[in-house]
């Protein structure tokens, strides 16, 4: 692949005795969705948590952009181009709709003008001009799965880290959101995505990286790695790809 | 320049005081290890503690240290109602409103106590409060004595119950995780209430300890009080050992930095002291970190 | 731009008061309220917009008056370049209290018991120091010239502190529709968010910090001024530090108006309470305040201004209803 946007380097976190992240390489190319995935449990938040700078690794480096950007601040790394959505998500609660994103806006441009056409932009791209001026603890889960996403969008950033932006909708809402999360990538930010949603990952990842125990044990395109024994195993337990049967070895 | 004898003096007061100082410090560190929050109101219940049991004495004749008997399950009572009528429900669940309330409660008491009696000094004076042991590099008042005994009495007291019983229990759970110990079927508002009834009962006994050696007015409770956030930092919150080591430790600082800086400027050890440790390990020595 | 006008029409309406017929009494209860109106500003900065309490705020109140008093009555520095050098003292208080908590990353609790800690040690401080006249305190001299920053009648003290209100008014107003200003609340809201959206929260807290200490210290820096007198007490007593987080948390932390308003309506009901008791009844006035704090707190957490836009939105909402049904 040519330069890698995001190049994570034998990164590993330990919380005590536990190593929640071990030794983990992978290289993120621009413009491309890619997919995390793996079992509860398996250290992707806290990789998320890493390459965000929200947790320091232990050991390994991590280079964005051919800069080494290791145990960087989080907002130094937002201001770099790295953003971030929350698993659980983070509204601005007392704030409306259109300050949470005005908050982000703020990063890029300095004036209130300016700020608010890229909010009234970025809601109309998402859905979510009707709700501007309501307060953002109204709104739905859906509606903050969206809101949460235009946050992080406002601030114009490359790479973009998407933390299980599709759990907890419906069929419908999903069906909604892809499109969109589709569009961000024709729009040149990298996207990685931590999913459980398989629809979602088979249809829009290009490359899939599978997470377990802290360890990456597989990656490759989408059908690779669902046809990969280890990656069975990982989800259903030792011997599944067995029992299930016809299943390929990697 | 100062001899041997003066300096033993001096860390051996220190201790006697640093034994009612972590009392103090029992009490607000058990209710932040539960509940998670600084009660600002602390200082104002051991001042209202102080004006109960000098009333005890002048008007009831009752000696404060049988007061104990008779504040401690009191002031448990109040503590509990406190918490469980008053800041619980005012507090929306909200740390940092539970902060406001607990200050608007501190004012309460304490401008309360001050309208009632005024600014007055009082003092009681106990027949056999210059009665003591004489250990010959020290003298080791019979007040100061007794008050430290019991300070042991009660941490044992209160260590026992934690361990042994289920409210005890419960509050150890409730303090871990309280999700989980509402899931589990314990009453958290309950247990809150208990802990700060606990706290609030420690504050009682000090009280009561602290009469026959101190004065009492509407401020008296502040200066301990201050002093008793500095050992809980400075133990590290939550921590019962924490309290009992920090209250001895910043009792002797006092008494040495009185004896080296004058009354006033001892004061300002503890609170440089207060404010480096929060700067620098606000976790404490013993405390889980922050 | 409305709000802005907004706050013109409140100054302008404010002004006219000394030129009705108006008591001295009624004048310097006014110009009280004020001074307390403008501590509370200052603290609303940081507190209600920053969401960080601040439980010693008196430390900034009383480094303004003490810095303003000492260089007048010590060292002859004209009275308006002392009080400059007072705001300019309390910001630097900010700067090194906040510099100092915030990088070590203290919030919620321990952020105000620190607070509360450095204001007990600079009372105790300026109880003992020579340079303050310790426990006898330090008098400025009587010289009731505008040169000395001293007015012959009330009307013009209450124009002086009126000013201060007005300007500290319109920084709060600038701050809230300022890009620092939707930061500052970001943070308030959820630290760990606004840092995920490139907001450097310990830069947005100190210069919070700093504009905070500053806007008390001119209280502080008045005081001195209109009463020509400063103590340890006075200068860093808890007092000051409650009534300064009391009156925005009254009149509606985060707001513009919600200090001013506080501090009118918290004054008033002091005031009430010492007439009804009969003159001597040393704290009452505060059991009310404390009441009254956490009455709010249980049943009106956005205080009088959240109640105000609250009833504005019912009378609003009914209103168009009403033409919905007869249009």
């Amino acid at each position: 692949m040519a330069e890698p946007l995001l190049q994570v380097e034998r990164v590993s976190r330990r919380f005590g005795g536990l190593m929640a992240v071990n030794a983990v390489s992978l290289a993120i190319a621009e413009g491309r969705i890619t997919a995390l995935i793996g079992p509860n449990g398996a250290g992707k938040t806290t990789l998320f948590a890493l390459i965000s700078g929200f947790l320091k690794p232990s050991t390994g480096t991590i280079c964005y952009r051919r800069e080494d950007v290791t145990g960087e601040a989080p907002y130094r790394l937002a201001r770099r181009g790295i953003a971030r959505t929350f698993q659980i998500v983070q509204p601005f609660g007392g704030l409306t709709v259109r300050d949470n994103i005005l908050v982000g806006a703020y990063l890029r441009h300095t004036t209130r003008d300016r700020a608010q056409e890229v909010v009234e932009e970025i809601a109309g791209k998402l859905g979510l001009g009707p709700m501007l001026d309501r307060p953002a603890a109204t709104l739905t889960v859906a509606g903050r799965k969206r809101l949460e996403l235009a946050k992080a969008l406002a601030t114009e950033p490359k790479l973009l880290l998407l933390d299980e932006v599709l759990a907890g909708l419906n069929p419908s809402e999903i069906r909604d959101m892809m499109p969109v999360i589709r569009a961000l990538c024709q729009r040149g930010i990298a996207i990685v995505m931590i999913e459980h949603v398989m629809q979602a990952v088979m249809s829009l990842a290009e490359h899939v990286f599978v997470l377990a125990e802290g360890r990456i044990i597989s990656e490759g395109t989408p059908s690779q790695v669902a046809a990969d024994t280890a990656v069975v195993e990982a989800y259903l337990g030792h011997g599944a790809a067995a029992r299930l049967g016809g299943v390929h070895a990697h | 320049m100062l001899s041997p004898a003066i300096l033993t003096a001096a860390v051996v007061n220190g201790l006697l005081t640093g034994a009612v100082y972590a009392l103090i410090a029992l009490g607000l560190t058990l209710v932040y290890g539960v509940l998670h929050i600084i009660n600002f109101a602390h200082g104002a219940l051991l001042t209202a503690a102080m004006f109960a049991a000098y009333f005890a004495y002048r008007v009831l004749g009752i000696d404060p240290y049988f007061a104990v008997l008779l504040l401690a399950p009191a002031f448990f009572g109040i503590g509990y109602a406190l918490q469980r009528f008053v800041i619980g429900p005012a507090s929306h669940g909200d740390d940092r409103n539970m902060l406001l309330v607990t200050l608007g409660l501190a004012v309460v008491i304490e401008n309360a106590l001050l309208f009632a009696f005024r600014a007055d000094t009082r003092t009681i004076n106990l027949p056999y409060a210059l009665n003591g042991i004489d250990l010959g590099f020290a003298f080791l008042p019979l007040p100061r004595l007794i008050g430290f005994v019991t300070v042991f009495v009660v941490t044992l007291a209160l260590w026992l119950m934690m361990s042994a019983t289920d409210t005890g229990r419960a509050i150890r759970a409730v303090a871990k995780e309280k999700l989980g110990a509402e899931l589990a079927g314990i009453d958290v508002a309950h247990i809150y209430a208990v802990t700060f009834g606990l706290g609030t009962a420690c504050v009682a006994i000090a009280a009561c300890l602290l009469i026959p050696s101190y004065y009492v007015n509407p401020n008296a409770g502040n200066a301990f009080v201050l002093v008793a956030f500095t050992i809980v930092v400075l133990g590290g919150m939550g921590s019962v050992l924490g309290a009992l080591i920090g209250g001895l430790v910043i009792g002797v600082v006092e008494s040495l930095s009185s004896l080296f800086l004058g009354e006033s400027l001892g004061q300002i050890g503890i609170f440089l002291l207060f404010i480096a440790v929060l700067l620098v390990r606000p976790s404490g020595l013993f405390g889980a970190r922050a | 731009m409305k709000e802005f006008g907004a706050v013109a029409i409140v100054i302008i309406a404010m002004a006219v008061v000394p030129l009705l017929a108006v008591s001295n009494v009624t004048l310097n209860f006014l110009i009280v309220a004020l001074m307390i109106a403008l501590a509370g500003q200052g603290w609303n900065v940081l507190g209600g917009y920053g969401g960080q309490y601040s439980f010693g705020h008196a430390a900034f109140f009383g480094t303004g008056a003490y810095v303003t008093a000492v260089l007048q009555a010590r060292y002859g520095v004209n009275a308006w370049i002392a009080f400059g050098l007072g705001i300019a003292a309390g910001a630097l208080i900010g700067a090194i209290v906040g510099g100092l908590t915030f990088r070590s990353g203290l919030r919620g609790s321990y952020f105000a018991l620190v607070t509360l800690a450095f204001a007990e040690v600079l009372r105790i401080l300026a109880s003992v120091a020579p340079i303050t006249g310790a426990g006898v305190g330090t008098l400025v001299k009587l010289d009731l010239r505008p040169a000395s920053l001293q007015f012959q009648s009330r009307a013009e003290f209450y124009w002086m502190i009126l000013a201060l209100v007005a300007i500290a008014l319109f920084v709060t107003q600038l701050i809230e529709r300022s890009r620092f200003g939707v930061w500052l609340v970001a943070v308030r809201e959820n630290e760990d968010a606004a840092a995920a959206l490139g907001v450097n929260a310990m830069a947005v807290k100190l210069i919070a910090m700093i504009i905070s200490g500053a806007i008390t210290a001119a209280a502080g820096c008045f005081y001195v001024q209109y009463f020509l007198f400063i103590d340890s007490g006075l200068a860093y007593g808890t007092w000051m530090s409650i009534e300064a987080l009391l009156t925005p948390i009254i009149g509606g932390v985060g707001t513009v108006f919600g200090p001013l308003l506080g501090a009118l309506v918290v004054r008033a009901l002091g005031q009430g309470a010492q007439l009804i008791a009969g003159g001597e009844a040393p704290g009452l006035d505060l059991v009310i305040y404390g009441c009254i704090l956490v009455l709010i707190i249980w049943f009106a957490p956005r205080g009088l201004m959240g109640g105000l836009s609250r009833l504005r939105n019912r009378l609003l909402f009914s209103a168009s209803a009403a033409e919905a049904r007869h249009g």
